[in-house]
């Protein structure tokens, strides 16, 4: 189901274990995750994770909170959404 | 999105980041028709009990799909039954009393607006309206989220002049109550020609007799988006592919609120109403339809080409929105508000963008004569020639028109008017000073027009 589907976008100055930081967070809350993509846009390190909360154990806002303050640990901006809101409005 | 993809990711979110993409309103629409009774601490109290009853988890909801999406949603608000219809039948109707209950309501379930202090009168004034529309300067400034408007014209009525002049009275009275905040009284109320039973944006929204119990309408945004898209495409392109960006843009953004208002419905256990696709801008740098016609290639709003590239645009708007959702209303296009739009602003101050320019403009907008500051000495009878001009235009050319005008107590052309918020800033403009009194004191009716021979 596309409900439980969320997108995760971390940006940030690249360094040493953003993906380690972000990832045991996940597996805490029991998120899986689907698929990874990463990118450098203007020195920038970006990476978007396809994630499933079908299993998780918690409400959205604290597994959103909880990764955004991971992120924040590591200095890194983290956006979570639903996938929907993508799904929507690029597709006719 | 069918998969997974980075660029739409990105696009996504600098939209909402950088280009400002929000919902502008979420607006329950709610009957109130079975609140009258006899007795108006009765209605009120019924009035009182549905609304926080039906509408105590909208700012609740609202904010839990915020943070789900991650996409703003301004204002949370709410439009009932004309309150002119609802307390007609009172025995001894205190109108203010009623929008006392509807600010303390709306107050207690934390919305930014309630409207629908309204009446319904492009034919005439029931004895009823004739009281109402004389509450309505006290009640806006007894009030802080109570919005009021009055319909006085419509294409197949014509246009009621009694009500024109008695409007413009309310308007001048309205902004001498709230001197102290610049006129602020008026800006809670507007006026129409044509006015739509489920808009949800103020100060205009109410829900209309044939609306069902309970809707729930949105209202989008998005200009600096807009915006963006073109200045991203080269000078050179034609206005052709210039329309095409902006039906893909308003596209993407109507998704959006669709989503979010469907969702919301959802949550709250109401129908899902309307879409309403307009352009809304806030003072925030950016985020102006202003700086739409100056991507278009204007050198600022009010320019000439500023009519055609606004045409353009509120055509374009609709065009893409509509295939975005199944059930698009309310006011539908690029709203033209002066003071809460910092291109609107600045063209403004420098006075190459004037009232008679906004007048020619609401020709081919969504609504009309918008947040507009004019010096506080204005006589009445002029505002009233504003306000039948623009009544005029509307029902000639069947589209709703609307006159949102603050006379600033104490100031003129040179000073300006400040608001706060979502308001914005107004420097007052001039305004004709050539006598209207003997015309709008005639009285009467301005008949409806002829529906053949269009030319």
């Amino acid at each position: 189901m596309s409900e439980d589907k969320i997108i995760i976008t971390i940006s940030g100055k690249d360094k040493v274990g953003i993906v380690a930081r972000i990832a045991n967070t996940l597996a805490e809350y029991k998120v899986n995750i689907e698929d990874i993509k990463q990118t450098i846009m203007q020195d920038y390190f970006v990476m978007m994770m396809l994630c499933s909360i079908k299993n998780a154990d918690k409400t959205f806002k604290e597994i959103k909170d909880g990764i955004v303050n991971s992120g924040k640990e590591i200095d890194m901006e983290v956006w979570v959404q639903r996938k929907e809101i993508f799904d929507n409005m690029h597709s006719v | 999105m069918k998969d997974f993809n980075v660029q739409n990711i990105m696009e996504t979110i600098e939209m909402i980041k950088v280009h400002h993409l929000d919902i502008r309103t979420v607006t329950l629409a709610l009957s109130l028709r079975d609140c009258a009774s006899e007795d108006i601490k009765i209605t009120g109290r019924k009035i009182y009990d549905k609304i926080t009853k039906t509408a105590g988890n909208l700012a609740k909801y609202a904010e839990d799909l915020e943070n789900e999406f991650s996409i703003p949603i301004i204002n949370k608000r709410i439009a009932v039954t004309p309150i002119s219809l609802v307390a007609e039948s009172c025995t001894n109707p205190d109108y203010v009393y009623l929008a006392q209950i509807l600010d303390k309501a709306a107050s207690e379930i934390g919305i930014d607006f309630i409207g629908g202090y309204s009446a319904l009168v492009e034919k005439g004034c029931t004895n009823g309206d004739k009281k109402f529309i004389e509450s309505i300067p006290e009640a806006l400034a007894s009030t802080k989220r109570v919005c009021s408007s009055l319909n006085l014209a419509t294409s197949k009525a014509g246009i009621n002049m009694v009500g024109v002049l008695k409007t413009a009275n309310v308007i001048k009275k309205a902004a001498e109550l709230t001197a102290d905040a610049d006129g602020l009284g008026a800006a809670k109320f507007v006026c129409f020609c044509n006015s739509v039973t489920d808009n949800p944006f103020m100060a205009g929204a109410y829900c209309g007799i044939n609306e069902p119990e309970a809707a729930l309408n949105v209202g989008v945004s998005g200009p600096g988006v807009v915006r963006w898209a073109i200045e991203n495409m080269p000078k050179t392109a034609d206005l052709g592919e210039v329309a095409n960006t902006i039906k893909k843009t308003a596209f993407k953004i109507t998704t959006t609120g669709e989503l979010i208002g469907r969702r919301l419905a959802k949550r709250l256990d109401v129908p899902f109403g309307v879409i309403d696709l307009s352009l809304a801008p806030t003072p925030a740098e950016g985020d102006s339809v202003a700086g739409i016609f100056e991507a278009m290639g204007l050198e600022a709003a009010g320019a000439h080409g500023t009519t055609a590239a606004l045409a353009m645009l509120n055509d374009a708007v609709k065009k893409g929105g509509i295939m975005a959702s199944s059930y698009v209303g309310g006011l539908s296009g690029a709203f033209i508000p002066v003071s809460e739009d910092a291109g609107m602003i600045k063209a403004a101050r420098q006075g190459v963008l004037t009232i008679d320019k906004l007048e020619a403009m609401t020709s081919v907008c969504s609504v009309g004569l918008d947040m507009i500051a004019i010096p506080g000495d204005t006589p009445v009878e002029t505002i009233a020639g504003i306000i039948a001009d623009e009544m005029a235009i509307g029902m000639i050319n069947k589209k709703t028109t609307a006159v949102r005008i603050i006379p600033v107590p104490n100031k003129t052309v040179g000073e300006e008017a400040e608001f706060g918020g979502l308001l914005g800033t107004a420097p007052i403009m001039p305004v004709n000073k050539l006598d209207s009194s003997v015309f709008v004191n005639r009285a009467g009716r301005i008949p409806a027009p002829l529906h053949s021979l269009n030319n």
